[in-house]
């Protein structure tokens, strides 16, 4: 709970900046909030007191404090990166409202993280996706941003509705819609009631982590929305719907891994990794192109949820924290470049070695981190995650295993495209010498230093297995 | 930190020091890049010999322990992931090849351009992963560096490269790192059948104790890992980067990717796939065994109609390749020891061969045989190196190809049975056939008459380009006058490897 409450703190002293301070200082509104939130998440590392409150349908264990710190480092990243943005003179006069929503969407990611209750998870994912609407539309002037904001408000809409059909089914064969109580309730249900609510729960989870077929919306907003948005949505927003999907699973529906959500997994894993690597190859625009990509990583993530064990869960976290590190190095990049030359295609990037080293050489860590190159974080998370689908010991997993192994090489090929725009052809330079702002360039050096450090320091994951080992009784009904 | 104590971490901590080096050494001038790069190297050669020296006073008091200079540090503690250091007398003789092709290799990039800074940070890059590959008994770090050797290569032939260099270092890059994607689903089941009594390992050591993988697993681990290391190896039918990246890449890189790179791949069928699942390798060996030898026989073909003087010598390391995992998949003590000599020298004298033909490239501007002639006249330094290179690689005794050959052979025709002698006598004819196209080059290239009149104003060898030849000649001379040495060091290392084939029959 402190977590939340600390937080809430964060957003109302940021409303109060906002509403009460001076015009003359709104300009530093951006550093007030991102320095208020870098404190909030450096005190969020201190443990907290662990336990449960709204009568059990909410509670924090170690687990959802990690993974929380995971969210806030990843918030506090993008805040970076978007300080320079929103003191633009055009996004300027609404600054007060992006931090206020992006603050509040995480409180509903809080929340998702922390319920054990499906009312309360309910609430959780509706505050978590409305004001993204709200965000991806900031760009006012840009025909795309509307566009991608409808988009993605009608998904969510949509989604939520199939989502509460399937609790609505789950309440009709159980009574109740606390996660322990339908664990225990369903131990020996095996009616074609319990597939479609398993069914309609993955719809409505899958669409926030886009995963196949519930990604139709995700290249348009990613492309649409502005890129401090499309950061946030690809890697934090992604990353605690994908903790909270492996709790509702393994926690409410655990009696029914094998018979009935194990398999639908499987094949929703097999297309999200392989559909949103064949159409990332093909995309020119760079934030199409990382839409697709974090389509297939979601994909990857699900694998740590497919295990279903403690290692699958360590390493789908300390998968999370590394995706954070290295999609945000790319979008840094990407953000940096766009708001000063406007130009987002790979063809752009030819010869950026040239022009910019630095970020050239921050956005090669980061497609080799994405596409698993040692001795870069990316590797590590990929062979854990592996490891944690393995321990399954199933054959069928294996040849899951195999087929996001052959994924991998797709992805390298398409992340290596990019590597080879900026450093190969270096004839044709499109983009001049980029003046990023330091508050971006620390953005960029803080997500390179984890993608480095993240990966060799064994300590992080070491201390995530810790972690889970002791949360492990919510594998019991496996 | 005990691990220090271990000479063994400094054959990763040297590049890696080189690396920073590098780094801090200023974009424009060269001067202190080539200093930084020489002094690398010279300290690689000096640590590879100490390496030696410790080696063999460990041996001669008597040390028999199937890996020396052990230590182990924990370093992903759930998963039991340990920073395991070891060699034994195979990974001494690689260590000590790759270190010399690293100093060759420098020199050989003497007059790198463009970006000399970014060329040597690469290079230092891949050679931190070949070393660390070689002094790694752990599954996970040795993967892990292995990897680390791949990646570089993109970079250096696409940006250093020359003729179709984006599509080879695509190729090249998305092959081999097909291959590790076998290898890492391999490591992953060996692993979770590395021990029955629940304490999972990577240690290669204890897998092998433990012998503890079931047979229905073996038998698709097995080739899992062998196919994966085998890319490496240019193991027929996943032998296509080869030929295209070699020749696409610039001198330095074809040496170290030919002379060292490739090497990692024989190295690792017989140190994980073959010494982890002898049952399966009994079982399936004679798969491997038709591939290679194949391998052996296409390779030398295809470089006999090749114009190209780079892809002539990437076919016929295809072939002498062949034969490494060829030997290794013979099982027994004599052809495996035949398998690593032949590994030190093909990887010598082939990494001369992409020297001197870089060097003959640097200066002609073409690689093609039809446009040059008479080079013995106008170049007699690189002409006679280009000789030597050649007679080693056809078997010529008194250098390191006729030992490795012979030895190979000898062991190989130790098996009694058709097929085993069938797969011999093949793999034998390709002696012939290396002959005629090693013969052909060098009448042509060589001796033939001048083609192109404006060759006569070129230059013999810079005194750079002297030291590097000379070194890998020289070299390549020692293993085939002193083979002794080297087999002493060696053949010990497989009587475990042997030993648990033969009990898994």
């Amino acid at each position: 709970m402190p977590q939340e409450i600390g937080l809430l703190l964060v957003f109302l002293l940021v409303f109060l900046y906002d509403t009460f301070m001076p015009a003359r200082s709104q300009r530093f509104l951006p550093y007030f909030t991102t320095a208020l939130f870098a404190v909030f998440t450096v005190l969020s590392f201190v443990p907290c007191q662990m336990g449960e409150a709204f009568g059990g349908m909410f509670e924090t264990n170690l687990a959802t404090w990690v993974m929380k710190c995971v969210l806030n480092i990843g918030l506090l990243l993008v805040l970076m990166q978007s300080i320079k943005w929103t003191n633009d003179d055009f996004v300027s006069v609404r600054r007060g409202e992006f931090y206020e929503l992006m603050l509040l969407t995480l409180l509903g990611m809080f929340l998702m993280v922390s319920a054990r209750h499906f009312l309360l998870f309910v609430i959780g994912l509706e505050t978590a996706s409305l004001p993204i609407a709200a965000l991806t539309a900031f760009e006012k002037r840009y025909y795309e941003s509307h566009e991608a904001a409808a988009k993605y408000i009608f998904t969510a809409i949509f989604s939520s509705a199939i989502f509460m059909l399937g609790i609505s089914f789950v309440y009709g064969m159980t009574g109740s819609l606390y996660f322990h109580d339908i664990a225990t309730a369903l131990i020996s249900e095996k009616s074609a009631l319990l597939f479609a609510a398993v069914a309609f729960v993955i719809a409505g989870v899958g669409y926030k982590l886009s995963l196949v077929p519930f990604h139709q919306w995700t290249a348009d907003v990613y492309q649409g929305a502005p890129t401090a948005v499309t950061s946030y949505l690809s890697v934090v927003s992604k990353g605690a719907a994908a903790f909270a999907f492996l709790v509702i699973l393994v926690q409410a529906f655990g009696a029914a891994y094998a018979q009935v959500w194990q398999w639908m997994l499987y094949a929703v894993i097999i297309l999200t990794i392989t559909i949103g690597n064949l159409f990332a190859i093909r995309q020119r625009n760079l934030k199409r192109f990382l839409a697709f990509s974090s389509i297939s990583q979601a994909g990857y993530i699900m694998l740590g949820v497919i295990a279903a064990n403690t290692v699958g869960m360590a390493s789908m976290m300390y998968y999370i924290l590394v995706y954070i590190f290295s999609n945000l190095a790319a979008f840094a990049v990407i953000a940096a470049i766009e708001r000063q030359s406007g130009r987002v295609t790979i063809d752009d990037y030819n010869g950026l070695f040239k022009t910019n080293p630095w970020m050239a050489f921050t956005m090669m860590l980061a497609m080799f981190s994405l596409g698993g190159i040692p001795p870069f974080a990316g590797f590590f998370s990929k062979f854990f995650i592996f490891v944690g689908a393995a321990q399954t010991g199933s054959v069928a997993i294996y040849v899951l295993v195999f087929i996001a192994l052959v994924n991998t090489i797709i992805s390298l090929y398409y992340y290596l495209l990019v590597v080879k725009a900026m450093f190969i052809r270096q004839d044709e330079c499109v983009i001049p010498y980029i003046d990023s702002h330091w508050t971006e360039e620390l953005g960029m050096t803080v997500s390179v230093m984890g993608i480095i450090a993240v990966g060799l320091a064994s300590g992080i994951y070491t201390f995530f297995s810790q972690i889970t080992e002791s949360v492990g009784h919510i594998f019991a009904m496996i | 930190m005990e691990i220090f104590n271990n000479p063994l971490i400094y054959f990763v901590i040297v590049p890696l020091l080189t690396l920073l080096g590098l780094a801090l050494c200023s974009n424009k001038g060269i001067g202190a890049v080539r200093a930084v790069a020489v002094a690398g190297a010279t300290v690689l050669v000096g640590l590879a010999g100490w390496l030696v020296y410790l080696f063999l006073q460990a041996r001669g008091a008597g040390d028999t322990s199937e890996m020396l200079l052990r230590s182990d540090v924990v370093w992903y503690a759930p998963l039991n992931i340990k920073l395991a250091l070891g060699v034994d007398g195979v990974s001494v003789v690689m260590i000590v090849l790759s270190a010399f092709i690293v100093f060759a290799g420098v020199f050989a990039s003497w007059k790198m351009n463009p970006l000399p800074k970014q060329f040597f940070l690469w290079f230092y890059l891949l050679s931190t992963g070949v070393f660390g590959f070689f002094i790694s008994i752990d599954l996970f770090t040795m993967f892990m560096f292995y990897e680390v050797a791949l990646i570089p290569m993109y970079l250096l032939i696409g940006v250093w490269g020359s003729g179709n260099k984006n599509y080879s270092a695509m190729k090249l890059t998305l092959m081999l790192m097909g291959g590790s994607a076998f290898l890492m689903l391999g490591i992953i089941g060996i692993y979770f059948h590395s021990s029955t009594d629940g304490q999972l390992t990577m240690n290669i050591l204890e897998i092998a104790h433990n012998d503890a993988i079931p047979h229905d697993w073996q038998l698709w681990l097995f080739p899992l890992t062998f196919i994966g290391f085998g890319v490496l190896g240019a193991m027929f039918p996943f032998h296509t980067w080869s030929p295209d990246g070699h020749a696409s890449a610039p001198t330095a890189v074809s040496m170290l990717h030919a002379g060292v790179l490739m090497k990692l791949g024989g190295y690792g069928c017989f140190r994980i796939a073959i010494y982890l699942m002898p049952f399966a390798a009994n079982e399936l060996g004679w798969i491997f065994l038709t591939l290679t030898g194949i391998s052996i026989v296409y390779g030398a073909f295809s470089a006999c109609v090749q114009t190209d003087l780079k892809y002539i010598n990437a076919y016929s390391s295809v072939s002498h390749c062949g034969m490494v995992l060829f030997a290794i998949l013979m099982f027994n003590t004599t052809a495996m020891t035949g398998a690593v000599l032949q590994m030190l020298s093909h990887g010598l004298m082939t990494a001369l061969f992409f020297a001197l033909i870089g060097m003959i490239y640097g200066r002609t501007h073409t690689r093609d045989i039809r446009d040059m002639g008479g080079m013995m006249q106008i170049m007699p330094y690189l002409g006679v190196g280009y000789v030597i290179a050649g007679l080693a690689s056809l078997g010529l005794p008194g250098l390191s190809g006729f030992v490795a050959e012979m030895t190979i052979f000898v062991g190989s025709y130790e098996h009694a049975d058709v097929f085993h002698r069938v797969l011999t006598i093949a793999a034998t004819c390709s002696i012939v056939i290396t002959a005629v196209y090693i013969l052909r080059v060098v009448g042509k290239l060589l001796f033939g008459a001048v083609q192109n009149e404006h060759h006569r104003e070129l230059t013999d060898a810079t005194w750079e380009e002297r030291l590097s030849t000379a070194t890998l000649i020289v070299c390549v001379a020692i293993i085939g006058c002193f083979p002794n040495f080297f087999v002493n060091i060696i053949s010990d290392s497989f009587l475990p490897i042997v030993k648990a084939l033969g009990a898994a029959i």
